[in-house]
Order: C-alpha cells, then structure tokens, then sequence
C-alpha cells in the first residue's frame, strides 16, 4: 500500500530536482528577460548592424566591409575623433591618477576633520554633470568669466580661450574631467593604503628608510594592484565618455573635441546612419575589450603576488 | 626638538595642501548658489562679490516659470525611484539564484552576464535605440526603465555579497521549513544592508543625473528629465546666467541631501568595489 501511494525513491529525487530548478529559474528570469532582451540582443544586433548599411530613407541591407573601409580610407572625422579619443585619455588618466594618490597620501594621516575634506574631494563625483558643466562654462567664459578676469587683473593680456579655442578646449575638458572624479579613485586608494600594515612601516624604519624610500619600498608595491585596477578602469571610463563633450563643446570648436563615442551618436541620432555607427562603435568596442583582456591578464599575476 | 619642530612644519604643510584642494573642490559650487542669488548685471562683476547685498530670492520662483523645470523634477524622481527599486529586487533575486542555487544553465547565463559588463552602452546604444522604436518604446518612460533596470552589474555586485553569506544558516532556515522565497526575503535581504545600501546609491545618482539617455529617448518636453530640462535652459536662456544658476542649484539638491546622510556608504560602497578582493 504504500509503496503504491508514494512514488519510488528515484521519482521523488528527480521530481525535487526539477521542483529546486523551476524555483531558481523564478528567480532569474525576472532580470534574464529583462537583460536578455534590452542589452544582449542589442548588442549581438549591433555586431549585425555594423555589416549593414541603414539611413533614415533606405531599408537594412547588408554591405559586407563596406562601412569598415568608409571608415578607415574616407571618414576623416572618425581619424579626428580617434586622436582626440587618444589625446583626452592619455592626459585625463594619469592626471587623475597622481592626484588621487596624491590626495589619498594625504588623507591616510591622522587628520582632524577627514570626514569633511573627504566629502568635499569627492562630492563633484556624484554630481550631476550637466549643472557643473554650466558653471564651469561660465566660470571659464573667455570675455566675462571669472577665470580670465582673475588672469587679466594679474597682468596676463591675452587670457586663453578656453572651450572656445581649438586648442584650449580640450584641456578645459581634461581639467573639468579631473576635477570631477579625483575624488572617487582618491577613496578607491585610500582603502587600499589602509590595507597596508603598520608593521611594514615599522620595519622599514627601523632599517633606517627615509619617507621616499618607504614610499617606494612599502607603499607603492602594496598599492600596485590598485593602481593597476584603477588605470584599467579609468581607461575604459575615459575612452567611451562623450555626455561631457555634448554638454560643454558639442564637439567643437570644429572638431577640436569630437570624441570617438560623440562620432558614434552624432553619425545615428542626427545623420541617421545607423549602421555606419555601428561599425564605428566595433572600433570602440575593439579597444575596450582589448584594455580588458589585459586586466584579466595582469590580474593573475598582482593577485598571485601578495 | 628639532624633529617636533619638523613634525609640525609637516602638520602644518599637510594642512596646507587639504585646505587648497578642498578650496578648489568648492568654489564653483560657492560661486553657482552666489551667482545664483544676484542681478543678471551684477553676475560677472568683478572683482567678485560672493555675497550679494541684496539677496534675489526671486530667481528660484522664476526658474519655475521659464521652462517646466517641475515637470521635469516630478519626471526624474519617477524615473530614479521606479529604476531603483526594480533593479535592487530583480537584481536581488537573480544574484541570490546565482550565488545559492543550484540549476541546469547556470554558469552559460552568469557567463552571459559577465561578458557584458565589459560591453559599454555607447556600443549598443544604436541598435537599442531602432529596437526601442520598434517595440514603440521610445519618448516614454517604461522604455526608459526597462533600458536601465536590468544591469549585469547590479547581479554581480550582489552575488559577490550573497557567496559570502555562510551555508549553515540556509541549511538551518530550509530545515525549519523556509522556502527559498522565504530564504531570500527573511534571511538574505536582512543580511545585506550594505551591498543594497551600495546598489541603491549607485543607481540613485547614475539616474538621477542621466543625461544621454533621456536625451536620446524622450522628445516631448512633458516627458523630460530634470537633467534636459536643465540643459534645455541653458541653450533658450543662455544669457540669463543668475536664472541657469538658480536651475543647477535646484539639480544638485536632491543628490546633496542624499550624500550628507549617507555619505558613509557612498564611501564604504566605494571601499568594498573598488577593490577586487
């Protein structure tokens, strides 16, 4: 009897089994939809896409290499704003770097009032990037803005341009960049400069190390991976930001700060080339990945260190 | 002695240096709310007078009038909220799955989602955007939140926290006859504070001060966010600086209020992710 009215031991373990699996896919398949089909079939759509030429008139039709060599032998703006891709994260990185550390170094001191300089460092962080954007164009405006003002009252007779100057702008970018993400790269060091044991000082004291050489000797490997993490990461950050550029310069003046990530929306959202800016985007894309891969790589090796 | 003396003169350097930088950090903020408070004709006076004699109150009722610049805040803190709170729960849910669970596909889906994270937006923001289109989705808000809701980071971040969570205590809650949606709400959740303290941070002022996509995605002004809405100021009233002031003043305020009191897990959320452990 009751072996009839229970099922046999093998039944009810795969019946539990599967009862456990239905339970866990409850709970991913809210997210996986989701993600499933507003990010990864955009982006397996956007390998696609880059292979096809799509203007606002003319239907999807697929062109092989064609937007590839657009690219590379007749777009000369996509060569600009690759430059200026290069230029803006080559200076913003290690500036912001430095200053981090910098900051970090100094805040890791016994300290009255580190919770107020703290929140001060990094509170441009997680402000909203479009008011500062405003406030430093004003700051920073060539005839009326405080900046040149100051520069003019000190003796200084041709102030620069700033944003309004081919070759002044982009610096403009740099330094409103650098100022608004220091903060956060400062807190990501601090931690890991707390992480570094007392002892370690201690013992590079007694042997007699000056601060340069403790810095050199203690410091500067203990945060190596940091510093590692926080390059790859700031790369990446540089490399795809445009919202600046649009909110500031609109990529001008000319193409002075046309970035490769402006390329890629200005050559969609106002030409309507959707599949040439896909196949800008890959070259993006090719980059980033290509800094991420060396993460994975590196990683192994400084995590295997300490 | 004359270490002491040293000592001091670095103390007193080291202060020095802080109070310059924090100087730096702030003046632009100083001068936007002073800005904000004069006369059009008395903004870019100079030298610079930071407090004006008679403050003008009245820039923050007209910024109101100028654009829907309420319209815009109603619609930003809809969008912030409503983003939020389904990332945290979709995110919650799914990362509880990938870190206690055990079921057929489950390292093919996790690669799935952490071969994204490396992917930006600006790579497949084109193709989202026609796919938007086409759904209808675009110039409203639902296209907005489910672009923004399902983040592989999200799932990621609260995987870490959640394999860290020791398994005697889901064994001891199974045995007293919890189910795993009772697991999850009772026990996990309680447990992370900090990791949901740090998502919901993150999210708050990623979309709160989202500008590209509410950019791209909304055209009619009553759907705008506060960030366009903003921007949209600074280009029809570009020469009204006390107003444009006024306006960042206001955008800045919500992520302000949030910061002062939580600035604690701003940083710690910092401290934990930034750091691969």
């Amino acid at each position: 009897m009751d072996k009839l009215s229970r099922p046999n031991k093998g039944d009810r373990g795969s019946n539990l089994k599967r009862k456990k699996t239905l339970v866990a896919y409850s709970f991913i398949l809210p997210s996986l939809t989701g993600f499933f089909v507003f990010t990864f079939v955009p982006i397996i759509f956007s390998l696609i896409l880059a292979f096809c030429q799509w203007d606002s008139g003319n239907p999807i039709q697929f062109v092989g290499l064609k937007n590839f060599f657009y690219m590379f032998l007749k777009d000369k703006s996509f060569w600009i704003s690759l430059k200026n891709t290069i230029y803006y994260t080559a200076v913003t990185v290690p500036l912001t770097m430095a200053i981090a550390l910098f900051l970090a170094i100094l805040m890791n001191k016994p300290l009255k009032g580190r919770v107020f300089f703290r929140s001060v460092l990094f509170f441009p962080y997680v402000a909203s990037l479009v008011a500062i954007a405003v406030v430093w164009m004003a700051l920073f405006n060539p005839e009326i803005g405080p900046v040149n003002s100051i520069l003019r009252a000190l003796g200084v007779v041709n102030p620069p341009r700033w944003a309004a100057s081919t070759t002044w702008a982009m610096p403009t970018i740099i330094g409103l960049t650098v100022w608004k993400g220091m903060g956060y790269y400062m807190i990501v060091y601090l931690a890991a400069l707390q992480g570094i044991s007392k002892d370690l000082y201690e013992a590079a004291a007694l042997d007699g190390a000056n601060r340069w050489q403790q810095f050199l000797n203690v410091t500067w490997p203990g945060i190596t991976p940091t510093t590692f993490y926080i390059l790859m990461m700031l790369m990446v950050t540089t490399f795809k930001s445009y919202d600046i550029m649009y909110i500031t310069t609109q990529g001008g003046p000319g193409e002075s700060t046309k970035v490769l990530a402006y390329h890629i929306f200005n050559q969609a959202f106002v030409n309507s080339k959707f599949g040439y800016a896909s196949a800008v985007s890959m070259i993006l894309l090719v980059i980033i990945l290509s800094v991420t891969l060396l993460q994975f790589k590196f990683e192994k090796k400084f995590t295997s260190n300490i | 002695m004359a270490d002491s003396r040293k000592k001091s003169i670095r103390t007193v350097l080291l202060y020095m240096a802080l109070i310059f930088m924090a100087f730096i950090m702030l003046v632009p903020f100083a001068w936007m709310i002073s800005a904000s408070l004069k006369l059009e004709k008395d903004v870019f006076s100079f030298p610079i007078i930071w407090i004006p004699e008679t403050p003008q109150w009245g820039n923050y009722k007209e910024i109101w009038q100028r654009v829907p610049l309420l319209t815009g805040f109603f619609n930003s803190v809809k969008l912030t909220v409503v983003v939020t709170v389904l990332q945290l729960v979709t995110s919650a849910l799914a990362a509880y799955a990938f870190a206690k669970l055990e079921f057929k596909g489950k390292n093919v889906i996790f690669m799935m989602y952490i071969m994204t994270i490396a992917i930006p937006w600006q790579v497949y923001m084109v193709p989202q955007y026609k796919m938007m289109t086409f759904l209808g989705l675009t110039d409203s808000h639902l296209g907005i939140i489910l672009m923004h809701t399902f983040t592989a980071t999200g799932v990621f971040l609260m995987r870490q926290f959640f394999m860290g969570i020791p398994e005697e205590l889901l064994e001891a809650a199974r045995i007293d006859g919890l189910s795993e949606y009772g697991i999850w709400a009772k026990l996990i959740m309680p447990l992370s504070k900090p990791v949901i303290a740090t998502l919901c941070i993150t999210s708050f002022t990623f979309e709160w001060n989202d500008f590209m996509g509410p950019l791209i995605y909304l055209s009619s002004t009553s759907k705008k966010t506060l960030q366009v809405m903003l921007r949209m100021f600074n280009t029809q009233y570009s020469s009204n600086y006390a107003l444009i002031m006024a306006a960042a003043t206001v955008a800045l305020i919500p992520v302000l209020v949030m910061f002062i009191f939580l600035q604690r897990y701003f940083v710690e959320g910092i401290a934990t992710t930034g750091i691969k452990g």
